[in-house]
């Protein structure tokens, strides 16, 4: 069978979901498709857009890169669609080449409106909508603060938004968080006028304020001028004579939906614009669809709609009348929550109490910026809409219940807390992520039928929060409430000597203060008789490093090691070890380098960089690691860690001392930070990396902890790993002095000790604490857990008494008798090894190679 | 019916307990590198130091452990390199870490021990060969 050839015009958001849909649902091959996208590059996720400062572009990749692959889809990026003949089924695009279709799908989406306002064409006016945009205006911003920078007096870059929407106040965080002094420019009344009432937007206008961000109401602006004899914006006047100066002006005064294409081509727009089309989105036009944020759908009122959900929603709908399906499109739920960090705004529904005789009951707590309302119906029940300001904790529950009897007393939803809410139990029918139409039904199914048994596969499954992740919250809840109606209870236990997690076992020990294996097994293991195993035996070992410190090889701590820590180095393939001595900053002596050097001759040890800026000396013997370590002490060298569940490196770049660019010594405080540091254990190997400057060469925010120089202090990044599941660090704290970001460093590690699972890193763990960084945040710079001078006082102590533990062991003739080769046979070598030349050094013979002849146990 | 020599290896407190020691034995002519394990409760047991997993001489250098099999306590190893836990008292593989062994079946190789006066021995096959 030929197939027949569908062309979507648009690469955003709603088209990409047509083609996934598309491909899903046609198991027969009856469609080919051919995407045509402006933008240089394929769709992503836009509705994350302002993620791209923290993450980068990466984080905002949509979907399965897979889908490209597919032999029936065809993305042509960077290409235009430049007009359509309706009558010949052809698209003209921008190359000047012309493709027939079959059917078409306009999925054009809409630009962003710029108001006629004089001087908005100046540079440094920018709209905030693609990728390139936001690229645009964080190259601006920088180069705006070295221009500042370099004056007399260093000053902050001043921005301006206009337009207090949704995206204006998204805008204004970003330019924040981008360390510009931004103010908030609005016509209305009030903040997000669209969506919340008067009252709503007051408590949100305090929020915003107190969080650093100047807001100006009922205030329009005039004109943009540039500054005196440059080209560049500069000023910014109102309408009421007033002035702001400025050096970065977003515009955020809403979108315009881009269906010139359509007009062109004769289709029948709507009276704001938009293609008009029907409840299964077609045009008046057979053969002719449109989707998304261009389509100005029936049951919309004939009006597009600014949002991600009934994008979907209606591209879900034509791929299934594609496919010979007779899906209609219901229209829009208009719900919306806040992504600014830190500031919980949500509205729903019927927010403006528009029905007739509705209710209104509210809660306002004008100190503590939360203004809290529902709508209910005039029977005092049904729950019609609602505005949350300050505290949106009732949101993901609530909002799912439009239509539907409230249990109790409504006003209980709205005290602090939830103040004694009753749970509700959603119909199976309630949607309860819009972004992507799944119901509580489907939730509860995955959980059920397709033994979806944790968070990450519910939402692999169904979808369901995987867009604005608002509905996170409740997803986590139907699936806790399905698995413990299915007796399932997710165990945390550490093994089966532990009922405990390790951070209960953690606080168990550290209140409990026990310090032997024994004692602990058995108070708080499942039997006595057991001895532990290699999973509890050295997660007690890490566990007791930091609330008993004492040597690795000291009494019964030395039987709970694993095989690595038993003997301070990395077991190789072949049963040889690594030797790492510590390089702290990756700064080294030439003398040091010297003595290394000669160690690798004399043992024969094979010699390489690590990624982590020190030497690693390779294939020694387990009765030769005494000898090395000998020399390398004298030497002033000492252990690395390498073997550690433990601090491995503190990455740096060169920073200030040399470098043309630095803005602060980078190299000593990485040095500052691995000596202090070193030797402290952890769930999982810990490495850091500080930077000089935002050019980041020392790839910082790849870290557990990144440390970035700014013009005013450092930035502390947070939870980035590199590894097997890459993640950027997230920023924890700006333009900190010296002894605050050491505070701060402490009690985010000692934090995570505590609390981390086993083997899990800080960004696995991160993802798992509720509340996530900003409840870290709370943590560690507020102290909101009353628990920080502990902090303060334990690393304290881990720094004031750390003690080498190879020079030790050195010192100590029962802890050098775990090094002997046999024990009847102390003075005899391990015969096994068997080496073959590389590059002018060895490497372990293969077993292959070892059958045939020139392998040996001597190194040359 | 094969006959076997006690050949002391060490003193019972040359181990340390819940941890692992290598040494050498007389084993059909060659020398053979065992591992030798002392539990806390007094009992020692001897396996092969070849790691079958790996094919690295390691095993001494597992983590001693404990398991519960059908209700009964037994004493396992977690061998070094790719952690696969072992039966001490009979060498099976417990758990192979979805892996397969690159020397031999994957069960370790067991020698009967006798513990006398404070000492380890042994109990080595006799053969043909001189030890
Ligand atoms: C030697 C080195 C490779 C090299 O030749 O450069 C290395 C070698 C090993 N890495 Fe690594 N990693 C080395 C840098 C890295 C880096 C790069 C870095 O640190 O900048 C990474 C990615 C960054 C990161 O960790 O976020 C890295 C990510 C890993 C991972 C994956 C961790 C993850 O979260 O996914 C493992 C596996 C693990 O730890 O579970 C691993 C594990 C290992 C082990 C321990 C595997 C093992 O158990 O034998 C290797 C031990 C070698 C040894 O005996 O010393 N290594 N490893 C590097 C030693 C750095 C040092 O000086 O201490
Ligand atoms: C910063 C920001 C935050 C947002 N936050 C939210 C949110 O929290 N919740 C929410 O629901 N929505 C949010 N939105 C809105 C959401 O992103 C849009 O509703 C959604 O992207 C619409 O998808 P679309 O595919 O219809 O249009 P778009 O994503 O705009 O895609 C249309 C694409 O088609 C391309 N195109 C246009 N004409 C042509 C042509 N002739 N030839 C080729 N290509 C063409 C365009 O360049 C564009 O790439 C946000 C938007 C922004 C900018
Ligand atoms: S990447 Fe793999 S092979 Fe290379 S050092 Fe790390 S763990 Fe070993
Ligand atoms: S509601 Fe946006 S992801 Fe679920």
């Amino acid at each position: 069978m030929e197939s027949k050839h569908l062309v979507v015009v648009g690469g955003g958001m709603v088209g990409h979901r047509l083609v996934e849909a598309v491909r899903a649902r046609d198991e027969q091959g009856a469609w080919r498709v051919t995407m045509f996208a402006d933008e240089p590059r394929r769709p992503y996720d836009r509705v994350a857009l302002t993620s791209y400062f923290a993450a980068g572009p990466e984080s905002l990749q949509l979907g399965d890169p897979a889908l490209w692959e597919d032999p029936l889809v065809r993305a042509r990026t960077r290409c235009a669609v430049t007009s359509i003949d309706l009558q010949e089924r052809t698209v003209l695009d921008d190359t000047g080449a012309m493709t027939s279709y079959d059917e078409l799908v306009l999925a054009t989406g809409s630009y962003a409106a710029v108001p006629p306002i004089p001087g908005a064409d100046l540079p440094g006016v920018f709209v905030y909508r693609t990728i390139d945009d936001v690229a645009a205006i964080r190259g601006w911003v920088e180069d705006a603060a070295q221009r500042r920078s370099g004056g007399r007096r260093a000053t902050q870059v001043r921005g301006a938004v206009i337009g207090g929407g949704l995206l204006g106040l998204e805008a204004a965080g970003a330019l924040q968080a981008l360390g510009v002094q931004a103010t908030v420019v609005q016509f209305g009344t009030h903040l997000m006028d669209a969506q919340i009432d008067l009252g709503g937007g007051m408590a949100l206008g305090r929020l915003v304020r107190s969080r650093g961000v100047a807001v100006r109401t009922s205030t329009a602006t005039a004109a943009m001028r540039p500054r005196r004899g440059e080209q560049r914006v500069g000023r910014l006047e109102f309408a009421d004579g007033t002035r702001l100066d400025v050096d970065v002006v977003v515009l955020a005064t809403g979108v315009r939906p881009r269906d010139e294409l359509a007009r062109a081509a004769g289709l029948a727009v709507g009276e704001r614009g938009g293609v008009l089309v029907d409840d299964a989105c077609r045009t008046g036009v057979p053969g002719v669809w449109a989707v998304g944020e261009v389509a100005a759908a029936a049951p919309d009122g004939g009006r597009p709609v600014g949002l991600v959900a009934p994008g979907y929603a209606m591209a879900e709908v034509v791929a299934d009348r594609l496919l010979g399906g007779a899906a209609t499109y219901p229209g829009a739920d208009t719900a919306t929550k806040l992504k600014l960090s830190g500031v919980d705004v949500a509205s729903f529904g019927d927010a403006f109490a528009r029905t007739p005789d509705a209710m209104e009951v509210v809660w306002a707590d004008p100190v503590a910026g939360v203004y809290k309302k529902v709508v209910l119906a005039d029977d005092a029940r049904t729950l019609l809409g609602g505005v949350f300001v300050g505290d949106a904790g009732a949101y993901s529950a609530l909002r799912p219940m439009v239509g539907a009897q409230l249990p109790g007393d409504p006003s209980a939803f709205l005290l602090p807390e939830g103040g004694g809410a009753p749970e509700l139990e959603l119909p199976d029918a309630a949607t309860v992520c819009s972004c992507n139409n799944v119901s509580a039904g489907t939730i509860r199914g995955a959980v059920t039928e397709h033994d979806c048994h944790d968070l990450g596969a519910v939402k692999a499954c169904t979808r369901a929060g995987t867009s604005c992740g608002s509905c996170l919250p409740l997803v986590k809840r139907l699936v806790g409430t399905e698995l413990s109606r299915l007796g399932i209870t997710v165990s945390t236990a550490l093994c089966e000597h532990f009922a405990l997690s390790r951070a209960q076992l953690y606080e168990a020990v550290r209140l409990s203060r026990l310090a032997t294996f024994s004692e602990i097994i058995e108070r708080f293991g499942t039997r006595a008789s057991g001895r532990g195993c290699d999973i509890c035996r050295p997660v007690l070992a890490s566990i007791l490093a930091t609330t008993s410190p004492r040597h690795v090889l000291d009494g019964d701590r030395a039987t709970l090691q694993d095989t690595n820590d038993h003997v301070m180095a990395n077991i190789q393939k072949d049963g040889s070890y690594s030797v790492v001595p510590r390089m702290p900053g990756g700064e080294v002596t030439p003398e040091q380098l010297i003595a290394v050097g000669e160690v690798a001759r004399d043992f024969g040890l094979y010699t390489k960089i690590t990624g982590g800026q020190r030497v690693d000396l390779f294939g020694a013997r387990l009765d030769q690691l005494p000898a090395i370590w000998e020399r390398l002490v004298a030497a002033g060298l000492e252990s690395g860690h390498a073997y550690g569940k433990a601090l491995r490196t503190v990455k740096s770049c060169v920073g200030s001392t040399w470098c043309r660019f630095g803005v602060q010594d980078s190299v000593g405080l990485a040095v500052e930070l691995e000596l202090r540091y070193r030797g402290l254990r952890s769930p999982h190997k810990l490495k850091l990396g500080v930077s000089g400057c935002a050019r980041e060469c020392a790839e910082a925010r790849g870290k557990d902890v990144g440390v970035i120089a700014t013009d005013k202090g450092w930035n502390v990044y947070v939870a980035g790993n590199g590894g097997f599941t890459p993640r950027h660090a997230q920023l924890l704290a700006e333009d900190l002095d010296r002894d605050r970001l050491i505070q701060v460093i402490d009690r985010f590690l000692l934090y995570y000790v505590r609390t981390a699972d086993k083997l899990q890193r800080t960004a696995a763990w991160l993802e798992e604490v509720e509340g996530g960084i900003d409840f870290v945040r709370d943590v560690v710079l507020e102290d909101s857990l009353g628990i920080c001078a502990e902090l303060d006082a334990e690393m304290d102590r881990h720094a004031a008494t750390y003690v080498d533990e190879w020079r030790a062991t050195l010192e100590d003739p029962e802890k050098l008798r775990n090094f002997l080769p046999f024990v009847n046979a102390p003075g005899t070598a391990d015969p096994s090894f068997a080496y073959i030349p590389v590059r002018g050094q060895v490497r372990p013979a293969t077993p292959e190679e070892r059958l045939v002849a020139g392998a040996t146990g001597v190194r040359p | 019916m094969t006959t076997s020599t006690l050949v002391r290896v060490c003193a019972v407190d040359d181990l340390v307990p819940d941890r692992g020691a290598a040494a050498l034995v007389p084993d059909d002519g060659r020398t053979e590198q065992v591992a030798l394990f002392r539990l806390a409760s007094g009992e020692v047991f001897v396996v092969q130091q070849l790691d079958p997993f790996s094919g690295a001489h390691v095993m001494a250098r597992g983590l001693v452990g404990s398991r519960l099999c059908d209700g009964v306590e037994v004493p396992t190893v977690a061998a070094p390199i790719y952690k696969q836990v072992f039966d001490l008292r009979t060498g099976a593989c417990l758990d192979t870490a979805d892996t397969s062994p690159t020397h031999g079946d994957g069960i370790l190789r067991c020698w009967p021990v006798t513990i006398a006066d404070g000492d380890v021995l042994v109990a080595v096959p006799d053969s043909g060969g001189t030890p």
